[in-house]
Order: structure tokens, then C-alpha cells, then sequence
């Protein structure tokens, strides 16, 4: 494995940066919302997570194009790590939604239609694995992988439209109101701020761990060939 | 809660979101460390094996035991 590029190198150190940054400007600079209070603080994150998974998920589907149709393994080793980062960033996404939904809605999940679609999105992307290890033949692998990850890329635009298509109580704070909304709340100057600066450093974070990853995968695809090669 | 007129105190569920937030970053970061690591002894291994065996010491011939 070659040696890690300095860029990648000062791309992690900007990423813990700005992941410090966002916390301190959601929790420090931010004002405290009037009605809910504190847990408020945690949208900020909420939403910066979702972001980078939904359009993690989307890229996944345009990755499985590409792979569909050049048949290039290194394509799938990037969908793969697309879908691993994805999955990390979505599950950060539901747990903050619970947790805001504990004091908010007075429960810690309900079956509304943006949690459904969120929770089925997670598990379709989590299968994605199970299905994948099942499969040993690599062209085979990637080629079952690619299509069910194309298929499944349909989640993300469905999870995204979900609150504004369907009767919710889920909060619409951007681009839209929802008058079944319970916990929907307007943001004020610093309340943006934050909450730009949260989309930005999620997307570096998204970034720098998609790049680490997709390294990974390179790596391991190196070890996999020594390994053939040592057996015959 | 959206009828009371003080703000409520819900800092402990805002705590317990960013811990968890960090938690999860930090897991799946130690996770890519581990399986680089995993790998790379994976692969010195795999270089171990495929370097060609050592020569096998030349016998000692009549003429060199008389030197």
C-alpha cells in the first residue's frame, strides 16, 4: 500500500477541525431554542449527517451505473465505500432523531412516514453487505451489488420527500412548513450559522472518510491478489 | 411540552446526542485503523512467504578440509 498522500493527511486533521468547530458553534454560539430547549442543539448535527448519507446514497446509485456499464472493479471498491461511510453518517442520523424525539414528541421512535422510510433506507444499505459477503466470485459480487444499490438509491429521494409528500409530524424547517409538525421551530442568525457551518463540515468529514475507505478497499484488493497469487 | 412557558432542561438529552455523535465517528475510525493494520501484517506475511528459500550451504569438499 503506497504511502498516505499528504493532502489526505491534512484533509483528517481539517476534518477533526471542523468537527470540533461545528459542535462548538451548535452548542456555544447557537441560542438556546425557547420551547424545547437544549436538545434542540442537536439538529445541527442531525441534519448534517443526513445530508452527506442521503447524497452518499445517490452517488452510490451513479457509482453502479458506471460499474454497470465500464464492468471496472474499482468502481465497486468505491461504491462499497460510499455505502459503508453512507451508513455510518444515516445511522448518526436516526440515533439524534430519537433522541430529539424523546423529549419532543414524548417518545423515542414512532412509525411516521419520514422514521419508516429513514429506518428502511438504513436496513436496504446494511443488506447490502450481507448480500455482497454471500458472494464470492468478484465480477459476480460487484455485479449483484451494483444493481441492488441502484435499486436501492430510490430510498434516498424517497427518505428526502417523504415529510413533504406524506401527512407527518415530522418538522420541515427547511424550504417548507408542515402545519402537523410538532417540534418545528424558525432559525434565527446564529441558529444558520451553525447550521451551514454543521453541512459544511459534514461534507469535508464525508469526504475524508470516503477517501480513507476507498484506500482501505485498494489495500485489501492487494492483499486478495497476493493471496491467489501465494496459493497457485 | 410545548405549552409550558419556561424553556424545560433537556441538556442531558443534547449531551447524549454529540457523546453519541463522537462515539460512533470514533468506532468506525478505529475500525478502519484496525483493518489497515490487519491487512498490513496480512501482507508481510504474504511477503515472507514468497521470498525464495535461502541457498543451501555448499558442502565441504576433500581439498577445502586439507587447506
Amino acid at each position: 500500500m503506497n504511502q498516505k498522500p499528504l493532502a489526505l493527511k491534512v484533509l483528517d486533521i481539517v476534518s477533526l477541525i471542523l468537527l470540533l468547530a461545528a459542535a462548538y458553534l451548535a452548542i456555544v454560539v447557537a441560542p438556546t431554542e425557547k420551547v424545547m430547549g437544549d436538545v434542540q442543539r442537536v439538529f445541527y448535527f442531525h441534519v448534517g449527517t443526513a445530508w452527506v448519507a442521503l447524497i452518499g446514497f445517490v452517488f452510490t446509485a451513479v457509482l453502479s451505473v458506471i460499474y454497470l456499464i465500464t464492468k471496472n472493479l474499482k468502481w465497486d471498491r468505491i461504491q462499497v465505500a460510499a455505502v459503508e461511510v453512507s451508513v455510518v453518517f444515516f445511522l448518526i442520523t436516526i440515533i439524534l432523531g430519537s433522541i430529539w424525539a424523546r423529549p419532543a414528541w414524548n417518545t423515542w421512535w414512532t412509525w411516521d412516514p419520514r422514521l419508516t422510510t429513514a429506518a428502511i433506507a438504513e436496513l436496504i444499505y446494511i443488506a447490502y453487505f450481507m448480500l455482497r459477503q454471500g458472494i464470492d466470485d468478484p465480477d459476480k459480487r460487484a455485479r449483484f451489488g451494483a444493481v441492488y444499490a441502484l435499486i436501492g438509491g430510490l430510498s434516498a429521494p424517497i427518505t428526502f420527500f417523504a415529510i413533504r409528500l406524506f401527512r407527518t409530524i415530522h418538522p420541515v424547517v427547511i424550504a417548507g412548513a408542515n402545519a402537523e409538525a410538532e417540534g418545528n421551530f424558525s432559525m434565527s442568525g446564529d441558529m444558520l450559522s451553525a447550521f451551514f457551518f454543521a453541512l459544511f463540515a459534514f461534507t469535508v468529514i464525508f469526504i475524508d472518510l470516503f477517501w480513507n475507505r476507498i484506500r482501505l478497499g485498494e489495500f485489501q484488493n492487494e492483499v486478495e491478489e497476493m493471496k491467489l497469487k501465494a496459493s497457485y | 411540552m410545548f405549552f409550558q412557558e419556561i424553556t424545560p432542561d433537556t441538556s442531558g438529552y443534547m449531551i447524549a446526542g454529540y457523546a453519541t455523535t463522537f462515539i460512533i465517528l470514533a468506532v468506525y475510525v478505529a475500525s478502519l485503523f484496525l483493518r489497515q493494520r490487519n491487512l498490513k501484517q496480512d501482507m508481510d506475511m504474504l511477503a515472507e512467504l514468497e521470498k525464495p528459500a535461502e541457498k543451501p550451504a555448499k558442502p565441504v569438499t576433500k581439498r577445502a578440509k586439507k587447506k
